[in-house]
């Protein structure tokens, strides 16, 4: 002991995981709680009764309007319910209360504008129920172009995925691989996939398999250069760990470098989704026969804009569903860093 | 002194090692070293920041080679990492994606021989030993650093190594942390009795835990002198014969000399 009396001791014990709940100056009492839940159905009761009371002036079924209103006032209703016996939950509960006040009192405006006054001018700017009645009119096609988009990016950015780990695992583990195909990959990546259009139209024998293609070479970038970067970015150390206890270089493959690579895998994987999602769309607007993208332009032949207005709300709740998908998976494989990067 | 302790387990002879730094100057890290490490022996090398003592550890280690002499273990000579030299880094060494019972459990993943009935008791066991019970399931950042290097202690000796490798295992601890796993190290060497080559730079360290101290000097790194430390165990840290050793190796350092003479007059 060079110096005992300078020394601060450090305790052993766990280290308490960060406490990241917001401090809303300490409880929420349950009559309090039960107000802000109120609060926070009360925009979308309001949109409700405007659609009942006051009549339409343009010509819309309102049906499937006012069953999503009830539907989203159920939804939060529920939540509140759930959060109800939980003090942290209560709290951001709360916090997130006011937004959905607001998006009642849009809803509410919007209506009033569109399809009650007629201020809004059609056939641009339809009103909430004129776009959400075609998910009721138009139930069986849209869900089956729901479905050929959803086939697509899934198989599309699977295999991309899959390639991407792949070669990314090559060009980080193996030096030859790196010096002959990083290159390649540093020029051939930065190519927009949907330049490749022309000749996957042409090579591919049908318009699902050109898409896949699309869709998988735009995954393929940016996963398989993190990947590469993520393993190559392991500290030394790991690997001198794992010899001396004996590990092969499979174990320092799989075991050391690979997993050290995953959280970079994962920021691969985001900046894949968000161009995957791009490529679907514009494949399907050029060239397929069925997807959004396809009812999309079908629907503008038409000029039924609020037919392209619920497609766009079908891949904003879609999109959001995969990420959400994908951010769960993340969170999952990634839980030793809970606590440590945030 | 028993017999067992008159065995030699690694035999380090006329080992060289030079380096050439970031700005072209060849540094000599070690120059002719000679050393007869004993099985069951708790040995250290203590030595200034820049005496090649990490190296040699190193190239104990299989981690790094001679350039010249060799280094070999029960007769065959060193030229690769092997579980039979367990090795413990100075810090930041656990697999942060790994929980504390998979980091010990990595010790035999790695060499391929763990069975999952069998294998875990023997983790238990080694947790036990460490006194991490019920830290199993935390992962790395989630524990202090004395657990941590008590983990990697574990991970090590879980292959039951001829030789445990520690370089400055401590450096990065406060001196409450630091005696306490001192204290525990002690007690994981007398039960197995697996030799222990200790880098340090901390001189009680060196003096409460050791049978013998290899002093090396700097530039080029040379073994300056071995002490021989006849002290009963367990050792008390304020004893006068404690003080002796210490202030002994403290001259070895330089660091008890009487002052230079003035080189020059006004």
């Amino acid at each position: 002991m060079s110096n005992p009396f300078i020394t601060t001791p450090k305790t052993e014990g766990p280290v308490p995981v960060a406490d990241r709940g917001r401090a809303l100056g300490g409880r929420v009492s349950s009559t309090k709680f039960v107000s802000w839940a109120l609060f926070s159905v009360i925009g979308f009761a309001l949109a409700e009764a405007v659609s009942l009371a006051v009549p339409d002036r343009q010509e819309v079924n309102d049906t499937a309007y006012r069953l999503i209103l009830a539907g989203l006032i159920a939804l939060y209703l529920g939540i509140a319910v759930f959060s109800f016996f939980g003090e942290s939950r209560r709290i951001k509960f709360i916090g997130r209360a006011p937004f959905r006040f607001a998006m009642g009192v849009v809803l509410t405006v919007w209506d009033l504008l569109s399809t009650k006054l007629d201020i809004l001018p059609l056939p641009f700017f339809p009103g909430p129920s004129k776009i959400t009645g075609v998910f009721l009119d138009e139930y069986a096609f849209l869900l089956s172009n729901t479905y050929y988009s959803l086939r697509l990016f899934f198989f599309g950015f699977l295999s991309g995925v899959i390639l991407g780990v792949g070669t990314g695992i090559l060009i980080g583990w193996f030096a030859k691989v790196n010096y002959w195909l990083f290159p390649a990959l540093k020029i051939t990546g930065v190519i927009p996939a949907v330049a490749w259009m022309p000749f996957a139209l042409t090579i591919f024998p049908t318009s699902f398999i050109a898409g896949v293609f699309l869709i998988a070479i735009c995954a393929w970038f940016p996963v398989a250069f993190m990947t590469a970067q993520g393993m190559a970015g392991t500290q030394r150390v790991y690997f001198e760990v794992a010899k001396t206890l004996g590990a092969k270089q499979s174990y320092l493959l799989f075991h050391v470098a690979l997993p050290n690579a995953i959280p970079q895998i994962f920021t691969g994987i985001s900046t894949a989704n968000g161009l995957a999602f791009t490529t679907l769309v514009v494949s399907e607007m050029m060239g397929a026969k069925g997807g959004l993208g396809y009812y999309i332009n079908w629907a503008k032949t038409w000029s039924s804009y609020y037919k392209v207005y619920a497609a766009i709300i079908i891949m904003a709740v879609l999109f959001s569903l995969i990420l959400k998908g994908i951010g769960l998976i993340r969170s999952r494989l990634l839980v030793w860093q809970r606590g440590l990067v945030k | 002194m028993s017999r067992e302790h008159e065995e030699t387990l690694i035999e380090i002879q006329s080992v060289d090692r030079t380096y050439v730094d970031t700005n072209d100057n060849t540094i000599e890290a070690l120059r002719g070293i000679n050393l007869s490490i004993r099985r069951g022996e708790f040995l250290s090398i203590i030595g200034p920041s820049g005496c090649g003592k990490t190296t040699l550890l190193r190239l104990i280690a299989g981690l790094d080679t001679p350039e010249a002499g060799k280094i070999t273990l029960e007769g065959r000579e060193i030229t690769a990492p092997d579980p039979q030299r367990g090795y413990v880094f100075q810090q930041g060494s656990l697999f942060p994606w790994l929980t504390v019972e998979k980091n010990i459990a990595a010790g035999l993943k790695a060499r391929g021989v763990y069975q999952a009935e069998k294998s875990k008791p023997e983790i238990e066991k080694y947790i036990s030993l460490i006194g991490l019970n019920g830290f199993e399931n935390a992962y790395p950042h989630q524990i202090s650093g004395g657990m941590a290097q008590r983990v990697a202690i574990a991970r090590a000796l879980i292959n039951r190594p001829a030789a445990l490798l520690l370089d400055e295992p401590m450096g990065a601890l406060d001196a409450f942390t630091r005696a306490d796993l001192q204290d525990k190290l002690l007690e994981l060497w007398k039960q197995d009795r697996t030799t222990m080559i200790l880098v340090t730079h901390d001189v009680d360290e060196a003096v409460y835990l050791s049978d013998r101290i290899v002093v090396m000097t700097p530039r080029p790194g040379k073994i300056e002198e071995i002490v021989q430390v006849d002290l009963p165990r367990p050792r008390r840290r304020n004893d006068a014969d404690f003080f002796r050793y210490r202030s002994e190796i403290l001259e070895k350092l330089h660091f008890v000399s009487t002052p230079p003479p003035i080189e020059f007059n006004i």
